[in-house]
């Protein structure tokens, strides 16, 4: 296996969830392409370790799945609560916080 | 010291030492007291002293007059090179090298002032107790009436010029509160801010002439300020000289700054003969001829004195031509009598003694012509249009008889009192030589003639001719408490010229002080005759005009010179014009700078943070997409950076 291609891959993996952010409008998409993301920068972080052969990198990715897990609970509570009130999981519709 | 200044024999003045008062002048002080005392008790005492407020009134000035009489018994003991007398009452003020102690300087001079003041005064106070009978406020009024005598006691009586202020200001403040006695009248509250404003530009002269001599001399007491003003030097007492012209002109209501004394008429009338017409106006003339050692010692500032003079004399009897109001015909009279005054003293130790000499009997004569005015208007329902009167001879004889008598004594017939002091007057400013001389001294001769046609003017509308009375009118004839004052007065008006001016009597008693004349060169000369004769003539053309020919009702229309006067010869007009509406200019210029420069440049750069920030909030959107790209964004740049940092 060639550690470039782990990067690769997470790079790839990573603008494929941050085009997912900006381009989609449901809201529970756009958290699936946000786990996207984290994990692709879990698959570098885990490839990176491996490389440079220290163990860093893979304790970072697990306090990365926990948070990620954290965070996970909160935002779909809210989406859960948004949803609920508005009959409508689009994060365009969800704009009242403005000017 | 004996010296010849620009031509001019003089003795130089008040180079005498001053002696400790003893003995009964160390109570001069008791002068000032009383009347303090009583304006303290009416005006804190409140409505309690209604009942017995006149009776106090009358009392306190009547024993400021008996001290003064005391304090002046006790003078006349002392030969005359030791009357001067210092009375030290208080340390007023020490700071550092300022030092200031309250004394009063009783002199020649000052002490008679001082009779004038008290004796005039209680006259009139006890006129007043009649005048103002019907008046809710007659304890207030004397209350008033009393604190200006104190005031008017300090002015003359002061030691120091500090303490002279304090009594300028002291009388300015009882003016002011006495022209707006009825403040509840729009045009007695704007009279006296009149007057009071008109003060101020006088003041700010006095006040910077008193700094200038703190600066110069070290001191502002009269001895160490004279004893020091010959090695000061011409050009220190030309300013000093001028500035406290400039006082003078706004106390004395001399040109340019004469505009607010017609006004003032507004406040009763007991008040315009006290001290609009006896005794406060003539302060200026106190003034020059107590700072004489100063002016002795500049031309220019004499000159300046002598100017104003002329040009107010014949500024105030024109305007006194023209006027239907009684008691403004009279106050025109008292500019052009103040004039003769401030004439004579600008002519130096030439004329101090006949300005003063003046001032005293103009004190009498126009205090009880004013009194009669009041006592006319008193009775004729507050009217004071003279077209209105006529025929009051029959009904008032006391009154007229009295006025008569003062009118005698204004124009100046023999052996009346303005005879003696007026005379001369003009022949002094004669005698000043040259071509100044020769225009002074027509210019007062002119102003006799032109005198004696308005006094003879008032005399024949009021009490003459027919009856043009408004329907309601009854006169009758005052009481004896305004009666009795007018007899005493008129009796000054007859007599006192001839008191003062006959066998020297006046000029060797005040010599001392202000330095001698030229020796008189008889009663009848050249000069008095030619007086006598425009006086005669002025008589008869009133006469002609107004005694023979009936007076209607209504003033008829006029042409230029009676327009002009009965405009004040545009006083007012020149001041709106040259100071009204450039200070209104000024201000609207300030505040368009204002408006426009200093908050135009504090609310362009409010605006323009508000404007940004308005266009800037734009960019919350509330689209979250739209926030994620810029985060997206910035999180490439940050990279991006970073990556070039490093490399």
């Amino acid at each position: 296996m060639i550690p470039g291609d782990y990067v690769a891959l997470a790079v790839i993996l990573f603008v494929i969830g941050a085009v997912g952010v900006l381009i989609r409008r449901n809201a529970m998409v756009i958290f699936m392409c946000i786990e996207l993301m984290l994990n692709a920068v879990n698959l570098a972080f885990v490839a990176f370790a491996r490389l440079h052969g220290t163990i860093d990198g893979q304790v970072i990715a697990f306090f990365v799945m926990v948070v990620a897990a954290a965070e996970v609970v909160v935002g779909l509570a809210i989406l859960m609560a948004i949803f609920r009130s508005r009959r409508s999981a689009s994060v365009d519709d969800a704009n009242l916080l403005k000017y | 010291m004996t010296g010849t200044l620009a031509g001019l024999p003089m003795r130089a003045a008040s180079a005498l030492p001053t002696l400790a008062a003893v003995g009964v002048q160390r109570t001069a002080w008791l002068m000032l007291v009383f009347p303090l005392a009583g304006a303290l008790v009416l005006l804190l005492g409140g409505r309690r002293t209604n009942r017995f407020g006149h009776v106090v009134g009358v009392a306190m000035p009547f024993a400021s007059f008996v001290v003064a009489v005391i304090t002046f018994v006790a003078m006349l003991g002392y030969p005359a090179s030791q009357r001067a007398r210092d009375v030290h009452m208080f340390t007023w003020i020490s700071v550092g090298g300022f030092h200031v102690d309250a004394g009063l300087l009783v002199d020649q001079l000052s002490i008679s002032f001082a009779l004038l003041i008290t004796g005039v005064g209680s006259l009139i106070h006890l006129f007043a107790v009649g005048y103002m009978s019907h008046d809710p406020d007659r304890r207030r009024f004397f209350g008033y009436m009393n604190l200006f005598v104190a005031a008017m006691l300090l002015l003359v009586l002061a030691d120091n010029y500090l303490l002279m202020y304090a009594g300028w200001e002291g009388v300015g403040l009882a003016s002011y509160l006495l022209i707006g006695f009825w403040q509840y009248k729009p045009s007695a509250a704007a009279a006296a801010k009149k007057a009071f404003v008109v003060n101020r530009v006088g003041v700010a002269g006095f006040s910077v002439a008193i700094m200038l001599m703190f600066a110069t001399f070290g001191t502002v007491t009269y001895t160490g300020v004279f004893g020091q003003a010959s090695s000061a030097g011409r050009g220190t007492a030309t300013a000093l000289g001028l500035l406290l012209l400039l006082g003078a002109c706004a106390k004395s209501a001399q040109v340019p700054l004469q505009s607010w004394l017609l006004d003032a008429m507004e406040g009763p009338t007991p008040v315009s003969a006290l001290i609009h017409a006896a005794t406060m106006v003539t302060a200026g003339v106190y003034l020059i001829v107590r700072s004489a050692p100063i002016f002795n010692l500049s031309m220019t500032a004499r000159l300046a004195v002598t100017v104003v003079g002329a040009v107010t004399l014949l500024f105030g009897a024109i305007i006194g031509c023209a006027k239907d109001d009684i008691k403004k015909a009279l106050a025109g009279s008292t500019m052009s009598q103040i004039g003769y005054m401030v004439l004579a003293a600008g002519l130096g130790p030439a004329g101090y003694v006949f300005a003063i000499a003046h001032l005293i009997v103009h004190g009498f004569f126009k205090a009880g012509l004013f009194l009669g005015a009041g006592a006319v208007k008193h009775e004729m329902n507050d009217e004071v249009d003279m077209r209105r009167f006529g025929g009051l001879r029959v009904v008032m004889p006391i009154t007229a008889a009295t006025f008569t008598i003062g009118w005698l004594a204004i124009i100046g017939v023999w052996p009346f009192s303005g005879f003696f002091t007026k005379d001369p007057i003009i022949a002094a400013a004669f005698a000043k030589g040259g071509i100044s001389g020769a225009l002074l001294g027509s210019a007062a001769m002119i102003g006799a003639g032109i005198t004696a046609f308005y006094m003879t003017r008032v005399l024949l509308m009021t009490f003459t001719g027919h009856r043009r009375w408004e329907p309601d009118a009854h006169p009758h004839e005052v009481p004896p408490v305004m009666t009795s004052p007018m007899i005493v007065l008129a009796i000054g008006a007859a007599g006192a010229g001839a008191f003062l001016m006959l066998g020297n009597r006046f000029v060797d008693f005040l010599s001392p002080v202000t330095g001698a004349p030229p020796a008189s060169r008889g009663l009848i000369t050249p000069v008095s005759g030619a007086t006598l004769a425009l006086v005669v003539l002025g008589a008869v053309i009133a006469w002609a005009m107004y005694g023979r020919r009936e007076i209607p009702v209504t003033a008829p229309a006029a042409r230029f010179p009676v327009v002009a006067a009965r405009k004040d010869l545009y006083g007012d007009a020149v001041n709106e014009a040259v100071f009204m509406r450039p200070g209104q200019w000024l201000t609207r210029l300030s505040v368009y700078f204002d408006n426009r420069g200093v908050d135009g440049l504090v609310n362009t750069l409010a605006a323009t943070v508000g404007g940004s920030s308005g266009r800037l909030r734009r960019v919350q959107t509330g689209f979250v997409r739209s926030y994620a790209l810029s985060m997206l964004v910035g999180a490439v740049l940050l990279v991006g950076v970073l990556l070039l940092v490093r490399i």
